[in-house]
Order: structure tokens, then C-alpha cells, then sequence
């Protein structure tokens, strides 16, 4: 194993770990903002996108490319989107604090 | 690498984590979703420099930015709040599209014997991306009604699917021992995306939510081995952070419903079918007591206090702004109004608080599960609008059903109840419930919008 991949193996591991401890307490009503919230985060997978397609020169590379780079920014932008849009939603209300009998 | 590109990469990991912190409370959600954008353009911007542009490079990166943005954007502003999860699903799908063929175009250039630390994770990426992708297409499929929502199951099921998974894992070794060619990879691609089509179809349509963030984990898996293929460190940390964190989320997502991941997947639903099926034979022979509208108005004008119990058929009919309107009415009178909100009301967790919050619910009278269940009894009216499911007593009553188990909202403990639905046709699960058989149970068929502006009058003239 040389040092580049040790390296990124620790990052992984530790990722592991960060992405568990992050979301250990959410709300039920969260869930869904969340997933949504993560979904648009693995989007970045257009940066890999864009380094195939930046120097592609066979008409399959081409295609892949493109491809890729189209599939992956729908990932990202609309990911990012619908969650502000659902998230939206919450705008200017409390958290649902302790109950108070009326 | 270059220092700051490395440095650029290391800041929009930390946004990332902060982004997914805020996340998980209700006050900085949004926020929370901010600060991971604001992390995402700055990880695109630094991977500038490493870029080696042909023309025609350069050419289909900008069409494919073009025309993916504002598809994008303009499909999530105009996607119907009720259609969100497919929505969600076909976001995620398209990532583990893109992550399959930024593999695919890697092991077209690694030669045949490429290192196995390159290898490996190319082959992961794809077939893990390939069956996101597909399984997130059925998925989407399902919610959007393009298929049926019912378990797809034949005989043997598992066992083939199992066969399918031996045969990728051999053909997979193939690749990294014997050579490195297409003749491996294509068939693993093609194994890839039928197992997502196969995982898929025999779970059923209410159990999606937790299948799409299953597949939203494995996106980030296959994101991940893409970065160990590229040596980037931006895809490594943040295709882990959504693995992990989308594995967690979906345990919990099945703990919400009462449930194993593995009850959920390997379903005991196809089993269990036909026990339901006999279950709902013998309900044949009950009545059922159907209420005009004018009767249920008068009998909730007159109640003390009414609980509220919506569900998907609320949210398909976009009647959230009526049942706002009714509850108005009903508080003018003096009756005491709640929300009683089961943790997957609608077609996914949270959904129903995001529809009553749009029609301008206050919050305060949303409640979850566990804090109104024990006020049913000392309620007039729960009035289940478009919900069948979450209040099946058949949850903590009938075992071997499929939804035993699963905690519900304890409506059968009202004095009265009122079911408002199209039809007498059972709930996403597929299965009777006998509470609409109940003595003390009136049945309002139609549209839930409809009966609902036709209770506002009747609640009036009352």
C-alpha cells in the first residue's frame, strides 16, 4: 500500500465515523430534509464528471462524458433545490418546542 | 496536488459536515442546506485547475452544465409538494448514473491489468451506481404510478436475485484477475442495473422512503470509490460522509415504521400477502356506515374537541388549504382542533408537516405520535382524512399481519371517528382495516378536498 492511498483510506475511515456522529439525533420530522439534503451532497460527484469529460477525444469518451456531466449537475443543482424547497416550508416557525396546553 | 487546491477541498469537506449538523435540527435546516451548496461550489471551483481541456472536452462539459442547471432547478421549483419523494429518488438515481459511467470511461483507459487499488473501486463505483440507478428508476416508477405500488413477486424471486448477485461478484473477480476487457465489465454493468430493477420491485410502494435513502447511502458509497479511482479527495470524504450518514438515516427511517431494514427489504410482505388476503375475505360480509356531509359537519360543530389525523390522500388532493380552513371554522365555534401526525404520514417521514405548514398550520398544533396518543380517548371526533395505514389496528392486533408491529395512532379510542376516503379500496400496504367497519366509524367518500369544502358549509350552517 503506498502513502497517497493509506492517506485516503484514513479520510474514508474517518468519514465513516464524522457522517454517523453528525446526523446521531434528527428529528422523525427531519427525515426526509435530510436524505433529500444528502442526495444533493453526493452531487459532487460531477467534479469526477467533469475531469472525464474535460479531455475526452474518442467519440465514447465523448458520449460517457457528456453524459455524466448532464446526469451529475441534475444530482446536484435539483438535490440542492428541492431541499431549500421543502425546507422552505419551515421558514420563521418555532422548532416544536415543549407543548403548552391552550 | 496543489497546496490550495487541497486546502479549497479541505474547506468544503468542513462545509459539508456543518451543512449536515444544521441539518439534523429544525432551526438552522436550512441553513444547513446552504452552507453544503456554498461547500459544493467551492469544491467545483478548485477542481478547475486540474482540468486539461480538449475541445471537445470543453464542449460537452459546458452543454452538459447548460442544460443540466436549469432542467434541474426549474423541475425541483415546479415538482408538486406530494410528488417531492420521486422527485428525491430520480435526483439520486441520476447521480448513481453519472458516478456507473465516470467509472465505465476509467476502465476503458486502464488497460488490463490495472493496480488492484484502481481496479477494485472502478468495479465497485459501477455496479454500485448501476444499481442505484436502476433501483431509483423503479422506485420513481412506483411513486409516480407508472407501475403498481403493490409488492411485484413470483415465485423463487429470491433465489434468482441471489443467483444475480453470485454472478456479479464472480464476474467482478474476473475482471480484476484474469483481465481487465469489456467482455467482463458490459455483462457486470448490465447484471448491475437488472439487480437494481429486481431488488426493487418486490417492495412495496410504502416502503419506498426508506428503499431511496438506502440507494442515497449506496450513491455516496459508489461517489467514494469513484474519488479512490480519481485521487480526489473532495469525492472520497464527501461520497463517504452521504454513505454513512444515509446508512444511519435509514435505519431510522425503518425503526420510524416500526420495523428491521431487513423486514423491509427481504420483505415478509410478498409472504404474508396471502394471510391479508383471507383477512380481507372475511370482511366481506361487514357493513359499513356511510355519513353525508351535513351529518359529520354537525357532529364536529358540536364536538368538544376533534383530532385530526391527514395522510397521502390529503396531500393528493392538495386539500391541506381546505382542512385549514375547516379547522378555522371549527376553532370559531369554540372546538378545540389537533394535528396528530405519525412519523410516516404521506408517503415519507416529515411529509405531512411540510403540506400543513405550507397551508399555514401553526405548528403548535401539529403533534407527533407519541405526545397525542393518549388524549383519544378523552376526544369527540378523529377525523382520519386520506390516512388508512398509520391507524390499522390490525398494527397491534392481528400478528403475521404486515404491518404488525408498526406503532400507530390509537384512533379506535375516540368517541366517534370519521374516515374520509375515495373508496372503501385499502391502504398503501395492501391490507383491511376493520376500523372502517367499527361500530362508531362514518365513512365520507369523495375527493378529500371536496368533502372538505362541503364540511366548511355544513360546519356554517350548523
Amino acid at each position: 500500500m503506498n502513502s497517497e492511498l493509506l492517506t485516503e483510506f484514513t479520510y474514508f475511515i474517518l468519514a465513516i465515523f464524522v457522517g454517523i456522529e453528525v446526523i446521531s439525533k434528527v428529528p422523525t420530522i427531519l427525515h426526509t430534509p435530510l436524505m433529500s439534503g444528502t442526495n444533493a451532497i453526493h452531487g459532487i460527484i460531477l467534479i469526477g464528471a467533469i475531469l472525464i469529460a474535460a479531455n475526452a477525444t474518442s467519440p465514447l469518451e465523448i458520449i460517457l462524458g457528456f453524459v455524466a456531466v448532464l446526469l451529475a449537475t441534475l444530482n446536484v443543482v435539483g438535490g440542492f433545490v428541492v431541499t431549500d424547497r421543502m425546507l422552505e416550508m419551515f421558514k420563521g416557525r418555532q422548532a416544536p418546542a415543549k407543548q403548552e396546553k391552550k | 496536488m496543489n497546496v490550495w487546491i487541497a486546502l479549497a477541498y479541505l474547506l468544503a469537506a468542513v462545509l459539508f459536515i456543518l451543512g449536515l449538523k444544521q441539518l439534523s435540527g429544525p432551526r438552522g435546516a436550512r441553513r444547513g442546506n446552504q452552507t453544503a451548496a456554498v461547500g459544493m461550489v467551492i469544491a467545483l471551483l478548485a477542481t478547475i485547475p486540474l482540468l486539461h481541456f480538449t475541445v471537445a472536452g470543453i464542449v460537452v462539459t459546458l452543454l452538459g452544465l447548460a442544460i443540466g442547471a436549469p432542467v434541474g432547478a426549474i423541475s425541483a421549483r415546479r415538482v408538486h409538494m406530494t410528488a417531492m419523494p420521486q422527485m428525491v429518488a430520480a435526483f439520486n438515481g441520476v447521480g448513481g448514473g453519472a458516478a456507473a459511467l465516470v467509472s465505465i470511461s476509467e476502465l476503458l483507459h486502464q488497460g488490463l491489468h490495472p493496480a488492484f487499488q484502481i481496479g477494485f473501486p472502478s468495479i465497485f463505483s459501477m455496479v454500485v451506481g448501476g444499481i442505484s440507478f436502476a433501483g431509483s428508476a423503479i422506485a420513481f416508477a412506483k411513486l409516480q404510478g407508472l407501475i403498481t405500488g403493490t409488492p411485484i413477486t413470483y415465485a423463487g424471486q429470491q433465489v434468482v436475485n441471489a443467483f444475480i448477485a453470485i454472478a456479479i461478484v464472480g464476474l467482478a473477480i474476473a475482471n480484476l484477475v484474469v483481465a481487465s476487457q469489456p467482455i467482463f465489465f458490459v455483462p457486470l454493468l448490465v447484471l448491475a442495473l437488472v439487480l437494481g430493477v429486481a431488488f426493487v420491485l418486490p417492495i412495496g410502494g410504502a416502503d419506498m422512503p426508506v428503499v431511496i435513502s438506502l440507494l442515497n447511502a449506496f450513491t455516496g458509497l459508489s461517489v467514494a470509490a469513484t474519488g479512490f479511482v480519481l485521487n480526489n479527495f473532495a469525492l472520497i470524504v464527501a461520497g463517504t460522509l452521504v454513505g454513512a450518514s444515509g446508512t444511519l438515516l435509514t435505519t431510522l427511517m425503518s425503526q420510524a415504521m416500526g420495523r428491521s431494514l431487513a423486514n423491509v427489504l427481504f420483505g415478509a410482505f410478498g409472504q404474508i400477502q396471502a394471510g391479508a388476503g383471507a383477512a380481507a375475505a372475511t370482511a366481506e360480509g361487514k357493513t359499513v356506515r356511510a355519513g353525508s356531509p351535513e351529518d359529520v359537519g354537525t357532529m364536529l360543530a358540536y364536538a368538544r374537541k376533534v383530532i385530526v389525523v391527514p395522510g397521502y390522500g390529503l396531500a393528493v388532493a392538495q386539500g391541506q388549504h381546505a382542512l385549514k380552513e375547516l379547522a378555522d371554522e371549527l376553532e370559531k365555534r369554540g372546538v378545540e382542533v389537533e394535528y396528530a401526525i405519525h412519523p410516516v404520514a404521506g408517503r415519507m417521514p416529515g411529509h405531512m408537516n411540510v403540506l400543513l405548514a405550507e397551508a399555514n398550520v401553526p405548528y403548535e398544533q401539529l403533534r407527533e405520535m407519541d405526545e397525542i396518543n393518549g388524549e383519544f380517548p378523552s376526544t369527540d371526533v378523529a377525523l382520519v382524512v386520506g390516512a388508512n395505514d398509520v391507524v390499522n389496528p390490525a398494527a397491534r392486533n392481528t400478528q403475521g399481519s404486515p404491518i404488525y408491529g408498526m406503532p400507530i395512532l390509537n384512533v379506535d379510542q375516540a368517541k366517534n371517528i370519521v374516515f374520509m376516503k375515495r373508496s372503501m379500496r385499502p391502504g398503501f400496504a395492501g391490507i383491511d382495516n376493520e376500523l372502517l367497519y367499527d361500530p362508531k366509524t362514518i365513512m365520507l367518500f369523495g375527493d378529500a378536498k371536496d368533502s372538505l369544502t362541503k364540511l366548511v358549509a355544513a360546519v356554517k350552517a350548523a
